[in-house]
């Protein structure tokens, strides 16, 4: 399927199916979670998507950028912890970026995710890859988004394609970090050997725009090692 | 004469934490004025949520501005996100102190009511780290 931009309709279906995809990795990001936090974040991410879904969907609006506004306020007040102001942020920050457009293209992409990145490291103050949080799989995305946004023989597929690939990899670098943020960072050296849940939602989320505009739903981690590493995936 | 005082408020993860040490505050200052809100807790659970601090900033706001106590991690996220969802014109007037919960409040109560400035009242604050108890 050649898709050139992200549509308003695309855009909904992206927050329908983040839903789902969070329901079939609620027990996964739990476990995640469960080793380095306070073993919330699947649950979290489940009813921060939920309440998205519900106001995306009653939206009608064909400007993508009240779209994505509307799930950052949504994420704010319903994901707990650390993740909420931080995915909230995300999102609204993006938000701005395509405020009064009808649909998301290369370009955009990358500016709208760095903006969101931004927004992230600046709630978290200040926060760089390394840490062990979502900004190690974000920081990623950006990079390989901004690579190709000028490069004329690069499609928007094949941006969200390498932006995905860059996910997994910031994702699993996290295991083998010592967490400097958060409630993790409190754990020190046993924080080390376990992949950071907010990194791996992080991935979760990208991977939803990609498969949604590939015509599928999302994945669901079928299996996972001892550390969280992603060992198996399927399609939901 | 005191046109307005600086407002402040508490973000703690426990709404039973927030509201006692606003009560001790407003304890400590003896009856005078103060306006003290609360974001502690989200619906009877531990945790933070900045729907809630900012609701607590858009409660005790004034021209004087708002000092922002917090306990430690995802209060201090909630409540720059927060900060984001006011007013631009308001953003400036609103900053978090770097100081204990208790002690800051308790502190910031008491140079606020005597109508202490923003920076006044944030700098007392946070120089009730070093307060010594033994």
């Amino acid at each position: 399927m050649s898709v050139d931009v992200i549509s308003a309709e695309a855009l909904r279906r992206v927050t329908e199916n983040t839903l789902k995809v969070m329901k079939a990795n609620e027990k996964y990001l739990t476990d995640l979670d469960a080793e380095i936090g306070d073993a919330d974040h699947g649950i979290n991410m489940v009813r921060g998507f939920g309440l998205v879904n519900d106001r995306v969907s009653s939206l009608n609006s064909p400007d993508v950028g009240k779209i994505l506004e509307t799930a950052g306020i949504a994420l704010m007040e319903a994901v707990g912890g650390a993740a909420g102001p931080l995915y909230g942020m995300l999102f609204i920050k993006a938000s701005a970026i395509v405020r009064g457009k009808t649909e998301i293209n290369k370009r955009d992409l990358a500016a709208l995710f760095e903006a969101g990145l931004i927004g992230v490291q600046t709630i978290g103050g200040g926060t760089v890859p390394g840490e062990k949080t979502m900004v190690d799989t974000l920081y990623s995305v950006v990079e390989a988004l901004k690579e190709l946004a000028d490069d004329e023989s690069a499609t928007l597929m094949m941006a969200l394609e390498k932006a995905a690939e860059a996910a997994r990899e910031g994702m699993k670098r996290t295991i083998s970090l010592i967490a400097k943020r958060g409630r993790a960072s409190y754990l020190g050296e046993r924080s080390r050997g376990h992949q950071d849940p907010g990194a791996t939602s992080a991935y979760l989320i990208l991977r939803t725009i990609l498969d949604t505009l590939n015509g599928k739903v999302g994945l669901k981690v079928k299996n996972s090692g001892p550390d969280g590493v992603i060992l198996e995936e399927t399609y939901i | 004469m005191l046109n307005s005082l600086v407002g402040i408020v508490v973000v703690s993860h426990s709404q039973k934490l927030a509201e006692a040490v606003k009560e001790l505050a407003e304890q400590m200052v003896k009856g005078k004025r103060v306006f003290i809100a609360c974001a502690g807790g989200v619906s009877d659970v531990i945790g933070t949520n900045s729907t809630l601090v900012k609701r607590a900033i858009d409660e005790v706001y004034s021209e004087d501005g708002v000092i922002v106590l917090v306990d430690f991690g995802s209060a201090v996220l909630s409540s720059r996100a927060a900060i984001t969802l006011i007013e631009p014109e308001k953003r400036d007037k609103v900053l978090i102190a770097d100081a204990p919960i208790v002690e800051g409040t308790f502190v910031a109560a008491v140079e606020a009511s005597i109508g202490k400035t923003l920076a006044e009242v944030k700098k007392a604050a946070e120089d009730s780290r070093n307060l010594k108890k033994t």
